[in-house]
């Protein structure tokens, strides 16, 4: 077993034993932590000098089939699909994405006496899930990629469905049960007619991107384009693309803490990471003909969203709305095709991933004290009486608007600088002129303004001014340190990579220079 | 020590300061205005140490964000005459502000933070003046931003403060939209964001010959936005005075010295670009000097003594930003020189006056603080004169010609318009000073006013010296920096000092007889003048567009988004892909459980196939 194997089997292999009685808590915090420390081992075992695409592989063949193209060897066989891992370092930084957020996900779920309903369950979910996200993550067979993730889906339909808030949690979990179902099959529909248009040889990402770059791969550039369209729509319907998004601000709103936790913060970026890992290097003239749809899309999530995130009256629905509008960032990091867009963008799924999961836990504890999120109802003031979690959503809203210490401004920087850097490669001279991208990167850098806007007008308007009438009275007790704990594990992960992202950038570096035709 | 560790030392300290406090000693104010004050004290003592350093001091810089193999953003240092001599200014006025607040907030509650903030607050500033790159300056630009964000916000829990200090940062990010845009553009068309590199490939290559002019009035007025905001130019104005919530050091500090002086040092950090467009010093000049008359106007008939003189720092603040389009970007900062000075006095003079009233901050509730605090008298008289310009034995004499004399060369109507200013200027500072400080008490507060301690009044007469001697020549010489600073002293002709005197001396006197002995203003109740109390009715007008339009713009988003995107997208019948979804949901009819379920078997198969192929 490969350490890879290793780390999808942990939160498996808890869950499985969660479920046959081991105590909840206790079981799933270690199998959190042994995860957060194994995945910090991938990092100390990968190699950044080596050339190549993926290290530390495993493989599992489940079904060989003749390699047609070893001629010099008849009797040759090739894996068709199994279940081969291997990671290089986009899909490092997304593993270590999952430990952070997976530790402090189990970390603020509440102690077993408080959940109504099935504690086993309640703790398991949270485990299948990150497990899902991870082998996503880790596949490099398209196959397993997709199942993963699939399987991550149940626990979060389940959670929401279950021990969600609010009297609509049943219809909010169908709700994004049909929204994304329908992405998933939009999505599968487009791997196969990859793999088809792709020699039908193989499903292994390697073999895939060989084919991918043999001259004239895709016959027909016209097939190219509509099977880049249907993944754009797949992946995209996944990561809430503008104007699919309306699942999202609902499910995250209903959804408890955890589970909020782990699908915005981390299972969310698998439609990304497929973009990047899939669409973007094997469909590069397809990726190009849709470049201004894809801009006008993410412009979409980025001003439209951000509107409608600015006239939200409750906090959680707010962050819901924030989340997809954050979206748009990635997607103009990606729609760049440059290097250092794509490099943006990967980080600012680290980024988005840590701190929209700060913000749903802080959301968690807000829940829990009040019972409300709606603004008018909680009343400001919060400041002098939970001066603990004041501090700490302080930190947690200035990370989300992107102030510079933040990995958040790090990403949107590299981001907005990819969206330019069509320009910087222009000769100067008479003929330099803007682009669409250019033109997106500016709708995009307004909402920077947007973002600071409501998350300005949600800390005002909870935590400053004076006390209302309806909390004075009231016996409100403020974090205590094992609540503060996992908060402050996000928050130094995102200081430590807003102060030095170059921890994280050079293992995403070679990775991304080695996504063929991106520009430099 | 290294010289050459210098500069980080001065950039870190404040930084660890600010650490220390939130993380260690934020339970005990005594103990974090002590460590706050005392690394205050410290950086000064190095600031002035700097000044020894050479021009083009080679500093270890630390790759911050590599953004491919040859392009690095660093956190580096430009040491030349600009960065120094702003430094000495940053941390003098620092040291000051510090020392003051450690009488003024002695009793507050919240003094820990507080002195965390003013130190975070220096790391910011000094960021800026250090910076070698554009998107360093962008980073503490927006730090700088931050702070003020908190400083001013000090007082959460008043509505008014909790306002200000939101209005502050987003009116900021405003103007940081427009000069993110900029940096992008320079970088895309001088293909460097270091100022050294983009100077070389703008002056010496003429790398941006043949480029448009729309684009390159573009890329320079959208650096110059970032002015705008920081600088607090019109349109962006609306957030200095609100600023006043926060507690008086803190307006001394952001507002005299520091923050708001940010953008005019930038504006004299990329000085060479703007000549590149045709026409972008020109609007640059226009929006300096209509911001300088308009805010000298809304000074006229204040009555809080905090915002007379915040107003009064807006419309210096858009006469140096004149001179910067004017071509005159030396005297600009030898003005930002200057005014940092006098205005922190003013600002920190205030602050005792506040202090000694029990926080009463009308004028027209003072009267006759003059015998009661000699001290803060005659040092708040000092800093009048030089904001007035008094000649020959005031700072700001010097500075005020040198940008008059910029404008007489061929800008006639902007040279009327800042002569205009100083006769303004003269008004409002001496219905200020007879108002506040001369006649009779007006309140019970002020009859017992008396002098503030030792520890508050000490900073405002070490802030008097130089408010007098930071015109002359020998200051700069005895400061190690270059003629820029005080070419200009010695004033352009002899009719200009006369002129300008004439007015200064109309000015004073026009107040002094209007204003002397009465008890209410005598200008209130005329149509203009109401028009100026009410500050030409701008952030009325800001909040009719910001509620039509942009929560507007919500509203209408909000609604679509509920109505027609969630109903189209997720109820259009005749969309295949949608209809499946129904199928879907169909063929599992029953409840999630179940759905979960059929997902779980699929799982299991699969795992089934790995294990047992």
């Amino acid at each position: 077993m490969t350490l890879l194997e290793a780390i999808i089997a942990v939160p498996i292999v808890a869950a499985i034993a969660i479920a046959f009685g081991s105590p909840t808590r206790p079981t799933a915090m270690a199998a959190a932590a042994i995860n957060l420390v194994l995945i910090l081992m991938t990092f100390g075992q990968y190699d950044l000098t080596l050339e190549g695409v993926y290290q530390l592989t495993g493989s599992h063949p489940i079904i060989t089939v003749p390699d047609l193209a070893n001629v010099a060897n008849p009797g040759a066989e090739t894996t068709l699909f199994g279940l081969s891992t291997g990671v290089d370092g986009i899909s490092l930084v997304l593993l270590l994405l999952t430990g952070l957020v997976t530790l402090a996900a189990v970390w603020v779920s509440p102690a077993e006496d408080q959940i109504k309903g099935s504690k086993r369950l309640y703790y398991l979910s949270s485990l299948l899930i990150s497990a899902g996200a991870l082998g996503a993550f880790c596949s490099t067979d398209l196959f397993f990629f997709f199942a993963f993730h699939e399987l991550a889906l149940i626990p979060t339909f389940l959670m929401i469905g279950i021990f969600g808030s609010g009297p609509n949690r049943v219809r909010v979990a169908w709700k994004m049960t049909i929204y994304l179902g329908v992405g998933s099959m939009i999505l599968l529909a487009g791997l196969v007619a990859l793999f088809v248009a792709l020699g039908g040889q193989s499903l292994q990402f390697a073999d895939l991107q060989a084919w991918a770059d043999a001259p004239a791969a895709i016959a027909s550039a016209s097939l190219e384009n509509w099977i880049f369209l249907t993944l754009l729509i797949g992946f995209g319907i996944l990561v809430s693309l503008f104007p699919f998004h309306t699942w999202a601000p609902e499910a995250y709103a209903t959804a408890p803490t955890p589970t909020a936790m782990l699908h915005a913060g981390v299972l969310k970026k698998f439609g990304l990471y497929g973009l990047i890992r899939i669409a973007l290097p094997m469909l590069p003239n397809g990726a190009a003909h849709w470049q201004t749809l894809l801009l006008v899309l993410l412009v979409g999530n980025i001003l439209y969203v951000g509107y409608v995130t600015m006239a939200q009256k409750r906090f959680d629905l707010m962050l819901g709305n924030s989340s997809v509008m954050h979206m748009g960032y990635a997607f103009l990091g990606i729609a760049a095709m440059n290097t250092i867009g794509v490099q943006g963008a990967v980080l600012l799924m680290f980024a988005h991933g840590i701190s929209i999961a700060l913000l749903f836990a802080l959301n968690g504890h807000l829940r829990k004290r009040f019972g409300t999120l709606e603004f008018d109802r909680i009343g400001g003031g919060l400041g002098k009486l939970l001066p603990s979690l004041g501090l700490l959503f302080g930190f947690a809203i200035m990370a989300a608007i992107g102030l510079p210490g933040f990995a958040n401004f790090s990403a949107e920087v590299m981001i907005f600088f990819g969206g330019f850097a069509g320009l910087f490669a222009q000769q100067s001279g008479e003929g330099i002129n803007l682009g669409p991208v250019q033109i997106a990167t500016m709708c995009a850098i307004w909402g920077v303004v947007i973002s600071a806007v409501y998350g300005l007008r949600a800390y005002r308007n909870l935590f400053m001014g004076p006390l209302p009438d309806s909390t004075k009275g009231r016996e409100l007790v403020d974090l205590t340190l094992a609540e503060k704990l996992p908060l402050l594990l996000l928050i130094v992960a995102l200081l430590v990579i807003g102060f030095a992202p170059g921890l994280l950038i050079k293992y995403l570096v070679s990775s991304i220079e080695n996504i063929s035709h991106l520009a430099g | 020590m290294e010289a050459q560790n210098l500069p980080w030392i001065i950039l870190l300290l404040p930084l660890l300061s600010a650490a220390t406090i939130l993380l260690l000693t934020r339970r005990s104010g005594n103990i974090s205005a002590l460590i706050s004050t005392g690394a205050s004290l410290i950086t000064l003592l190095l600031g002035v140490a700097l000044l020894r350093l050479p021009d083009g001091a080679h500093v270890q810089a630390f790759p911050w964000l590599n953004l491919s193999s040859n392009f690095v953003v660093e956190i580096g240092f430009q040491i030349d005459q600009l960065s120094r001599g702003m430094m000495f200014v940053v941390t003098a006025i620092g040291a000051a502000v510090h020392v003051f607040s450690l009488a003024y907030m002695k009793d507050d509650e919240g003094k820990a933070r507080y002195f965390a903030g003013l130190s975070f607050f220096m790391f910011s500033m000094t960021g800026i003046v250090f910076a070698n790159n554009f998107v360093m300056m962008f980073v503490f630009w927006e730090l700088v931003g931050f702070s003020s964000y908190v400083l001013i916000g000090h007082w959460f829990e008043k509505d008014s403060a909790a306002d200000a200090a939101k209005k502050a940062f987003l009116t900021n990010r405003i103007g940081d939209f427009g000069f993110m845009i900029g940096i992008l553009l320079v970088w895309g068309l001088t293909k460097s964001i270091y100022f050294t590199q983009i100077a070389t490939a703008v002056v010496d290559d003429q790398i941006l010959n043949g480029v448009s002019n729309g684009l390159l009035m573009a890329m320079v007025l959208c650096v110059f936005c970032g002015a705008i905001g920081k600088s607090a130019q019109l349109p962006l104005h609306v957030w200095l005075p609100d600023a006043m919530e926060g507690p008086t050091p803190v307006s001394a500090l952001i507002h005299a010295a520091t923050m708001v002086a940010a953008g005019v040092y930038m504006l004299a950090r990329i000085a060479f670009l703007i000549p590149m467009s045709a026409g972008a010093g020109e609007v640059i000049a226009w929006i300096g000097a209509i911001t300088s008359l308009i805010a000298a106007l809304m000074a006229l008939q204040q009555n809080d003594i905090k915002r007379i003189l915040a107003y009064s720092t807006l419309s210096q603040l858009g006469y140096m930003v004149m001179a910067v389009g004017i071509n005159a970007a030396d005297a600009a900062m030898f003005h930002l020189f200057t005014h940092a000075f006098f205005k922190a006095l003013l600002f920190l003079g205030s602050g005792a006056v506040i202090y000694a009233c029990h926080h009463e901050q009308d004028i027209w509730k003072m009267g006759g603080l003059a015998k009661k605090m000699p001290i803060t008298f005659v040092t708040f008289v000092i800093g009048t004169a030089a904001l007035m310009g008094l000649p020959f034995v005031t700072s700001g004499f010097f500075s005020k010609e040198a940008i008059l004399g910029a404008a007489l060369h061929g800008h006639r109507a902007l040279f009327v318009i800042a002569a205009f200013i100083v006769l303004l200027t003269a008004f409002y500072m001496t219905r200020l000073i007879v108002v506040a400080f001369l006649g009779e008490d007006r309140s019970e507060n002020a009859k017992k006013a008396k002098e503030v301690p030792l520890l508050m009044w000490l900073p405002l007469v070490l802030l008097a010296v130089p408010s007098v001697i930071a015109g002359y020549e020998f200051f700069y010489k005895g400061m190690k920096l270059s003629p820029a600073f005080y070419a200009h002293e010695g004033p352009a002709s002899v009719g200009l000092i006369i002129a300008s005197a004439g007015l200064l001396v109309l000015g004073i006197g026009m107040a002094f007889w209007g204003y002397k002995g009465e008890k209410s203003d005598p200008l209130n109740g005329y149509r203009v003048t109401r028009w100026f109390a009410n500050k030409f009715y701008v952030d009325e007008a800001y909040a009719w567009l910001i509620k039509i339009f942009q929560d507007g713009l919500a509203g209408v988003a909000n609604f679509v988004d509920k109505v027609v995107v969630d109903g189209l997208v997720a109820r259009l019948p005749a969309a295949g892909a949608l209809r499946l979804g129904d199928a879907m949901r169909r063929l599992q009819s029953g409840n999630l459980q179940s759905y979960g379920f059929l997902f779980a078997l699929g799982a299991v198969l699969v795992i089934y196939l790995v294990v047992f192929k």
